[in-house]
């Protein structure tokens, strides 16, 4: 087309830039953060920490150390398993509190290798919420062997009678991927701790405290010859605890897929346990931290858009359980197993405990569609209470799928009913108790956000923003790093070559 | 009795820092390191590191944990290993090693190792995170609690919101009189010379 006066190339399209959500508002400086995450831990407590704390302790105390020691001085007949359902309570409590504990691990293993960037705000609270969930878990199945003073025969070491575990054993597997998952959480959260423990020692003026932070700290100074290899560390460590986390539960999940008892031999419980793991996870992450922020003032670095986008993950992960939950039943007609389709019947229509699989169906698939709407999303009443609905249901998850099948498994004449003992709800309370005050001890002495990565996260953190390279610069773009998008000839590329067949 | 451990230089910002480090680089200094609260990225290639190392470790630390999870779980209950471990029986508690048991009607060869897996993967993880962990702190020779850096007191800002440069004293090409200098040139906000008592 020929024309002498050179338009507009008004078909051309100048993308607009959308720029992402600050994950430090108000333009803190690294100071700042220091300041005030610090701060925590140098300042007096406020009031609601001790009175939390005191009152969590004694129940603490006396439920799990009351409850158990009752147990083991009197018998397991103190809780209400039977022959019938021979796996009652603890068990429930046992997967509710690992199911917890993955939100941590994916926070920091997964969404670190998906740079996800907005994770570094709540991943330190997170992954010490793994660590004192798993706590609470490995009570139960260490006592519930019954003989807990022979629970060293599930350690492989040699002894005196020469026996071995039985290695093909999920209860064994069990044994290894828990403590596995629970050393690996431990080395991971403190390798993340020691530029934040330094921060603190050299803040501290000395004393107890500096000799103390300053020997956990390990004498770190910040170089970036340790940085090089602690940044490799941590990448190697997010890479372990990825498939780790996704190995754990469904470890778990095969104490009840690898049995032959109708509504648990499943394929859809390795894949149904992990989303639900992260699914309560993430529900119990938003409960301990929506308050957190408000009390201590952390609302610049734990952001709306980190709320938001745990709220997504909830109702992603929600929609799978929820999936799962529609798929079993739909299986247990189409498989046309008299026995599944019983079992399933008497879980959702006319068995004895019925009301709870509806709480669970309400808790776990219907109070989370909130989360579809981001007025939801981003209202904080409504993320908490749905939380809290989503903790709730997740613990009935676990009870409906142990206690609504055992007592009606294959013989009528076994059929039985379980009713949990005061020893079992006092244990669990105890366990509450316990999981409470050692995340409140947490926020007291350790640093409850990741410092140094949250000043990481910042614009002015990156050199290259705003600058492209220059030919000539030899540049190690390490890949576990994302560059924090600066817009720039990138964006107009790809949009160009998108609108170019409009232009033709 | 005082030594000198290096000039530390502070920055004013990553930007300034990233640059003189590669004019430290280009000026052939071997001994020496820059200081930041967090990873500065690209800081590695600006300073002529290559990557760590510390992969190499733990790929054998994960494959002698996944040797380990196998041989436990083999030797002890299955015949793939005939009579090798025999050597053990001194010990009493090892005399039976293997006790074959037949579980669930899985064989009691080495056909049954599927049945071990989980076991084999937890261990090849657990070794994997141990082996990170000691190897990553051995890499970064820490713990050492004292440090000459730690003797200046502006240093306490390099986990705060400071940005610094050490040359050390060790470094041939080190001047008392001349790197001051060359490190104001580069960019140096403020230069102080660190001293360790001996």
């Amino acid at each position: 087309m020929a024309d002498a006066t050179p338009a507009e190339d008004t078909n051309k399209v100048i993308p607009g830039i959308l720029e992402r959500e600050d994950l430090v508002l108000n333009q803190r400086s690294f100071g700042w953060i220091t300041e005030r995450v610090c701060g925590i831990i140098e300042n007096r407590q406020p009031l609601l920490w001790w009175i939390l704390f005191i009152p969590l302790c004694i129940i603490w105390i006396a439920g799990v150390g009351g409850g158990l020691t009752y147990l083991v001085a009197t018998g397991v007949g103190v809780w209400g398993n039977n022959n019938t359902t021979m796996w009652g309570w603890p068990i429930v409590n046992f997967v509710f509190w690992i199911g917890i504990g993955h939100a941590g691990t994916l926070i920091s293993a997964i969404l670190f290798l998906t740079r996800q960037n907005w994770r570094t705000g709540v991943n330190r609270a997170a992954e010490a919420m793994t660590i004192f969930a798993v706590m609470c878990a490995g009570i139960f199945p260490a006592f519930h062997v019954g003989r807990v003073w022979m629970a060293w025969y599930l350690a492989p070491i040699p002894n005196a009678n020469a026996i071995w575990q039985n290695f093909k054993s999920p209860l064994l597997w069990d044994v290894f991927a828990v403590s596995t998952y629970f050393t690996v959480s431990l080395i991971f959260w403190y390798l993340g701790m020691v530029p934040d423990l330094a921060t603190i020692r050299d803040r501290c003026k000395g004393g107890i405290k500096k000799t103390l932070y300053g020997l956990f700290a390990l004498g770190w100074r910040g170089g970036n010859r340790q940085w090089r290899h602690y940044e490799m560390a941590y990448l190697l460590l997010a890479a372990f605890s990825t498939p780790l986390v996704l190995s754990v539960h469904s470890i778990v999940s095969f104490d009840f897929a690898t049995s032959v008892v109708p509504g648990w031999h499943t394929t859809i419980f390795p894949p149904y346990f992990v989303a639900g793991a992260i699914f309560g996870g993430f529900a119990m992450v938003l409960t301990l931290m929506i308050p957190c922020r408000k009390i201590y003032g952390l609302q610049d670095m734990i952001t709306m858009k980190h709320i938001d986008n745990m709220a997504k993950i909830i109702c992603f992960t929600g929609t799978i359980v929820g999936y799962a939950y529609l798929m079993e039943l739909f299986v247990s007609w189409y498989s046309a197993s008299p026995f599944e389709g019983d079992a399933f019947r008497l879980r959702t229509l006319k068995g004895p405990y019925v009301w709870a699989y509806w709480v669970m169906m309400f808790c776990n698939v219907v109070a989370p569609q909130a989360f579809w709407f981001e007025a939801c999303r981003r209202n904080l009443w409504v993320v908490m209470i749905v939380s809290m609905f989503v903790n709730i249901g997740m613990w009935f998850e676990r009870f409906v799928i142990i206690v609504t099948t055992l007592p009606r498994m294959w013989l009528p004449a076994e059929w039985g009913l379980y009713s949990p003992t005061w020893v079992d709800i006092w244990t669990f309370i105890g366990t509450i108790g316990q999981f409470t005050c050692l995340f409140l001890l947490f926020l007291r002495f350790l640093p409850c956000i990741n410092i140094a990565e949250v000043k990481w996260t910042k614009k002015e953190a990156d050199v290259h923003n705003g600058e492209h390279p220059h030919p000539g610069d030899v540049i190690d773009e390490p890949t576990y790093k994302g560059r924090i998008d600066d817009g720039g000839d990138e964006g107009q590329q790809s949009s160009t070559a998108a609108t170019e067949p409009a232009t033709v | 009795m005082k030594r000198d451990h290096g000039y530390l230089a502070e920055f004013a910002d990553p930007k300034a820092l990233y640059h003189a480090a590669k004019e430290a680089r280009d000026a052939g200094f071997k001994n020496w390191d820059v200081h930041s609260p967090y990873p500065i990225h690209g800081m590695d290639a600006a300073m002529g590191l290559g990557r760590s190392k510390l992969p190499h470790f733990v790929f054998f630390g994960g494959a002698f944990g996944l040797f380990t999870g196998f041989t436990l779980a083999t030797a002890t209950q299955t015949d793939t290993w005939g009579g090798f471990w025999k050597f053990l029986s001194v010990i009493p508690g090892l005399d039976s090693i293997p006790y074959t048991t037949v579980v669930q009607a899985k064989p009691t060869n080495i056909f049954t190792t599927p049945a071990f897996f989980p076991i084999m993967f937890e261990l090849t993880v657990l070794f994997s995170a141990f082996t990170t962990l000691f190897v990553l702190l051995a890499l970064c020779k820490l713990p050492r609690l004292h440090h000459p850096l730690f003797e200046s007191e502006n240093f306490a800002k390099a986990t705060d919101d400071g940005f610094f440069l050490c040359i050390e004293a060790r470094d041939p090409k080190f001047s008392r009189e001349d790197t001051p200098g060359f490190l104001e040139k580069i960019g140096a906000e403020s230069v102080e010379l660190v001293q360790e008592e001996i």
